[in-house]
């Protein structure tokens, strides 16, 4: 009963968020705003964790893949697919729902418990659409940029781990990566990217504009956005999959 | 003015308001005191529309705000100012921006307007100098003073106050009980003030409602409080012993 309260509920504050803005110019400059804290400010840890996991696929592919009869190029072949089908768009996007989610969760829950979210409402502003629509707007528009960030700098250390300890050459892997590549993988990746957008900033959101209560109920609806909005990444990447790949 | 006819709150069973039944007047300051957790402030966000009323009405004028639309709600509320207890200013925007805020949401004026008359609600709180700090580079005090200017910067017909001075040294708070005062006059506002400072009731108290328990105990002016014979009411207003001490030179003066 209670889980379908909560969809109805996220349902009418999803109506709410998407409805007409008061001035649609401050909604564009808060979406702005909100793609550099949410979009700009990730690049640094999405390139970090692209180039590591890049690397270690590429490891574990070659020392795994001892057979005679595989030919080394194959480890390009894994490591790119393995980077463009679930890494670069399912991986980053659990990671984004820690920082970006908690971020979000965690500033509205404090506008709420501040009780800022009732100073937009008494001047007559709706606060869920000012608040979260440019953080949703924002984050479906950077997400699939850092998605591709994340596929040609998780391909680049997949390179570079390879030169550097010998397991594959340049030439071999170059040759890997183009092997048989399917375009649609990364029109895959890139539409997962844009749905997982929404699921985490909406459900952080969601979260955060419902705290009742003080700080420590922040930090409650803070660790309860993240675990939502990761389990229906989880989840919606196996629906997206089953619908696109099949 | 506003209009409370027969106002009653609910939570779950627990009823927080009964039967508030009064008139806010134009121009006036009117406070409504009571101790914490007799429902002064969930009165004051059943007016606002905060909380919705279980039953009874709100009238701003000729309106009854409680059976609104949200949509139409939106409109009057540009009628309205709110003060909150911890000021309830804009992270995300500095002080020039969050007295800004309201004007550019809901006007069509030039930067340079918008600019003038952030200024000059600034300047009319006797703030100079902080329009580029943040609300958490100032002090308590500043921060209530840029939400008076925040709540006047569209000229509101209609002021809410939610413990305007709480936090605040003796000093600041009378400042600022007096532009509460000096604006309701100058804007002929009609300022609901919700305190438990008796202080400001004596200070700017030109109607006074005292709630007990959810229920309205007494009205009167604040010349009246110190004669009432309400039982509640003098244990609330006498509670201090600041307050003990100007009782019993009331009362000496009256036998003189």
């Amino acid at each position: 009963m209670n889980f379908f309260a909560s969809i109805g509920k996220y349902t009418l504050f999803i109506h709410r968020v998407f409805s007409k803005p008061e001035k649609w110019s401050i909604y564009y400059s808060r979406t702005i705003i909100e793609i550099e804290k949410l979009g700009i400010n990730s690049i640094g840890i999405v390139l970090i964790i692209s180039v590591f996991m890049g690397a270690v696929i590429t490891l574990q592919t070659a020392y795994n893949t001892t057979s005679p009869l595989l030919p080394t190029y194959i480890i390009g072949v894994a490591a790119r697919d393995s980077i463009l089908l679930e890494f670069s768009s399912t991986i980053v996007a659990l990671i984004l729902a820690g920082k970006v989610g908690s971020n979000i969760s965690s500033e509205i829950g404090t506008m709420r418990i501040t009780e800022q979210i009732d100073a937009l409402e008494i001047m007559g502003v709706n606060s869920a659409g000012f608040l979260v629509m440019p953080k949703i707007i924002g984050a479906m528009f950077f997400f699939p940029v850092l998605t591709i960030l994340s596929m040609v700098i998780g391909i680049f250390g997949g390179w570079l781990v390879g030169e550097f300890t010998g397991v594959i050459t340049t030439m071999e892997y170059i040759k890997g990566i183009q092997w048989g590549f399917i375009p649609f993988y990364v029109t895959y990746s890139l539409v997962k990217s844009v749905i997982f957008a929404f699921i985490i900033t909406s459900v952080a959101a969601f979260h955060g504009y419902h705290v009742k209560g003080g700080s420590l109920e922040v930090g409650k609806a803070s660790t309860k956005a993240v675990v939502v909005s990761s389990i229906l990444v989880l989840l919606f990447n196996l629906v997206i999959t089953q619908l696109l790949l099949k | 003015m506003i209009r409370c006819i027969n106002v009653c709150k609910t939570f779950d069973d627990r009823e927080v308001l009964s039967n508030i039944d009064t008139t806010f007047e134009k121009g006036k300051t009117n406070l409504i005191i009571g101790q914490s957790g007799s429902g002064k402030t969930v009165l004051l966000k059943c007016m606002v529309g905060l909380h919705e009323v279980t039953s009874g009405d709100i009238m701003y004028s000729e309106t009854n705000f409680s059976a609104l639309s949200n949509k139409q709600r939106s409109e009057e509320r540009k009628k309205i100012g709110m003060i909150f207890q911890g000021g309830a200013l804009f992270d995300f925007a500095t002080v020039e921006g969050n007295v800004l805020f309201p004007l550019n949401m809901f006007t069509n004026m030039s930067e340079e307007e918008k600019l003038d008359r952030a200024n000059f609600c600034l300047r009319r709180v006797n703030l100079i100098n902080v329009n580029h700090l943040y609300p958490s580079q100032i002090s308590g005090g500043m921060q209530k003073r840029v939400a008076i200017a925040r709540a006047i910067a569209l000229n509101p017909k209609y002021l809410f106050c939610d413990e305007p001075n709480s936090g605040l040294d003796p000093i600041t708070a009378g400042i600022i009980d007096n532009l509460i005062k000096e604006l309701t006059i100058e804007y002929d506002i009609t300022t609901i003030i919700n305190t438990h400072d008796m202080n400001s009731v004596m200070q700017i108290g030109d109607k006074v409602m005292f709630i007990h328990e959810g229920k309205k105990w007494w009205e009167g002016s604040k010349d009246d409080i110190l004669d009432s014979d309400n039982p509640e009411l003098k244990k609330f207003v006498f509670a201090s012993e600041m307050a003990q001490m100007v009782k019993k030179y009331h009362n000496r003066l009256k036998m003189k």
